[in-house]
């Protein structure tokens, strides 16, 4: 449609219709690479996450998949280490959302100001990102140990009072662990995100703020925030998208234990799937995953659009 | 007074906040000179972070003669290197198209594109195994060539699936945009084709948005496990985080397990570290604008 009126625009004296058919060909066949890899690559396997999941598909099988209803679903929802699945995937989610956001809010808050060695510490606090989640899993593995750094540490600072537990070995610090992990790692990706917003603010709102005698927090609240407001939705989906994602961590980690009580969406798609070559089985459960983060990003996007 | 307090207080802060982000890389590289008995032994006191008493290189050596940690490294420079290069050309092309030229359907084809920024690759990562165990493949059989079928196994499948980016054509497409559209206008009164202003114009005035591109290619490319997991088999096809399941197994020493992770990160965070400041700079101004 869109197209179709652009057509209609007057044509420049120094573009003739010839001009228009090759900027046209060129056009498309400069796309072309890009966009059939990503149909190849992307949608196709997102349009069999669809199709396989009513199947009897397996990676490795003589007969061809056969269709099977609804079979695997309700396998699926009879499954009780699913549910468990959900809900932690759920509480990693819940917790690491506003924890990292906001951390990294605070972050870019103190590496936004113009003092000497600003940029040291932005590139501090980002080196974990840069570090792969494998390495940082194996690391914190070790550092989170019953007689490990960690615990040395919180014995140092509570003067002996305090031994810490084995943190991965016991269900009800395991996920915990996991997740203060995971947010070191991760919150200088949106350290960044959010320095990029917070230098779209013009200057002169700060010191018209400043004219009025406003307080540090009335900058915030009436500045800083309302200027923020387009990266906020970019920096919620993104994190909610990636803790929905949990798995690394979990497969180097913990293996979903002590208890079920870290496995996850992906981590059991992944099990399943690949570790028992039940390729259907594990699509149902993808496609799942999929509905969740979709009904999850269109909520937040609701939630954070543009109320003017 | 007050605000040399709280610019003191800020700065405190800045400093706490560095300490924690650094000091667990800074004991991982440390440890990793260390024998295993002294890094236990070391674990109580600030000597964790230092690198003090037996310091050898002995780890490495050891790290060398358990895995082919050569063959690793080299399959994991040419896996991101390749894909870095095929995605720049790739995206930034796509990107050309969409931002500035005019053909029918490019509206429709640029709003697909930022449309599947939102499907996360690991909803799709067991189908993706099942669809490229499918398509076929040419292979050299002795002295002549036959297709057979399934992509598994190779070093193409640790390339091809990742070259297009919807994130780095977006990226690209933001950049250009930001590039004047006069400049088109007068390349073609000069008798130049829209391909040489691509190649000769706008991706030379885009050294930023490549280098970001590049890093963002690179950094998941060289990290990445879940997927070279599924589908590679062979060890001399392994690139380096698959490599580190060989350390998963009982028996082994924690300052070998320190020695080969910093041997595959530390490179990485120099390389970050020297480019960073266009990293950054790039991201800030192009403006990922949600």
């Amino acid at each position: 449609m869109i197209a179709a009126l652009e057509r209609l625009r007057p044509v420049r004296r120094t573009r003739t219709t010839n001009a228009r058919r090759r900027e046209s060909l060129t056009a498309v066949g400069m796309a072309t690479p890009a966009v059939v890899l990503l149909i190849v690559f992307l949608v196709v396997p997102v349009a069999l996450a669809f199709a396989l999941a009513f199947t009897d598909a397996r990676l490795i099988s003589p007969t061809p998949a056969r269709f099977v209803g609804l079979r695997n679903f309700t396998q699926l929802f009879e499954d009780p280490v699913f549910y468990k699945s959900l809900r932690n995937t759920a509480y990693f989610a819940a917790v690491v959302v506003p924890l990292q956001a906001g951390l990294a809010l605070v972050l870019a808050l103190l590496v936004n100001a113009r003092v000497r060695g600003v940029n040291f510490f932005r590139t501090v606090y980002f080196l974990p990102v840069v570090t792969s989640m494998v390495v940082v899993s194996l690391l914190w593995t070790f550092l989170y140990r019953q007689d490990g750094l960690v615990n040395h540490v919180i014995s140092a600072l509570t003067l002996g009072h305090v031994d810490g537990p084995d943190w991965l070995g016991n269900p009800d610090t395991a996920m915990p662990a996991i997740i203060l992990m995971s947010v070191w790692q991760g919150v200088g990706f949106h350290m960044i995100i959010w320095l990029a917003g917070l230098q779209t603010i013009p200057a002169e709102l700060y010191e018209a703020a400043d004219l009025d005698g406003a307080t540090r927090w009335h900058r915030f609240r009436h500045v800083t925030w309302p200027g923020l407001r387009a990266t906020r939705t970019f920096v919620l989906v993104t994190i909610t998208i990636a803790a929905f994602s949990l798995f690394t961590q979990i497969r180097v980690m913990t293996q979903g234990g002590p208890l079920d009580s870290t496995t996850t969406v992906v981590y059991q798609a992944v099990r399943t799937g690949y570790d028992q070559q039940q390729t259907a089985y594990a699509a149902a459960i993808s496609l799942i995953f999929f509905v969740l983060v979709l009904t999850v990003s269109l909520v937040q996007r609701f939630l954070t659009r543009e109320k003017d | 007074m007050t605000s040399v307090l709280k610019h003191l207080g800020g700065h405190v802060g800045r400093v706490v906040l560095a300490l924690v982000f650094a000091l667990p890389l800074v004991f991982m590289l440390v440890s990793s000179f260390k024998p295993d008995d002294q890094i236990f032994g070391d674990l109580g006191s600030l000597r964790a972070f230092l690198p003090v008493g037996a310091l050898s290189l002995d780890n490495y050596t050891a790290v060398f003669e358990r895995v082919p940690a050569a063959q690793f490294l080299l399959n994991s420079v040419l896996i991101s290197s390749i894909t870095v290069v095929l995605g720049i050309i790739v995206n930034s092309m796509a990107a050309f198209a969409l931002s500035r030229m005019r053909w029918p359907g490019r509206k429709l084809v640029l709003t697909g594109i930022i449309a599947t920024l939102i499907v996360p690759f690991e909803t799709f990562a067991l189908p993706l195994v099942w669809w490229v165990n499918q398509l076929p493949l040419l292979r050299v059989n002795g002295f002549h060539l036959e297709w057979t079928t399934g992509w598994m196994d190779t070093y193409q499948v640790q390339i091809v699936p990742f070259i297009a980016n919807a994130f780095s054509i977006f990226f690209f497409h933001q950049y250009f945009q930001s590039i004047p559209k006069e400049i088109d206008e007068a390349a073609i009164v000069d008798g130049a084709g829209w391909f040489t202003i691509y190649r000769r114009i706008v991706m030379p005035l885009s050294g930023p948005a490549v280098a970001t591109v590049a890093i963002l290619t690179f950094l998941p490319a060289w990290n990445s496990y879940l997927w070279p997991l599924m589908v590679v088999q062979s060890e001399n096809l392994r690139p380096v985080m698959v490599g580190i399941s060989y350390f998963f197994q009982l028996n082994v020493g924690w300052g070998q397990i320190m020695a080969y992770s910093s041997m595959i990160t530390v490179p990485i965070l120099a390389l970050f570290v020297a480019f960073q400041r266009s990293f950054v700079n790039s991201i800030a101004s192009t403006g990922v604008k949600g």
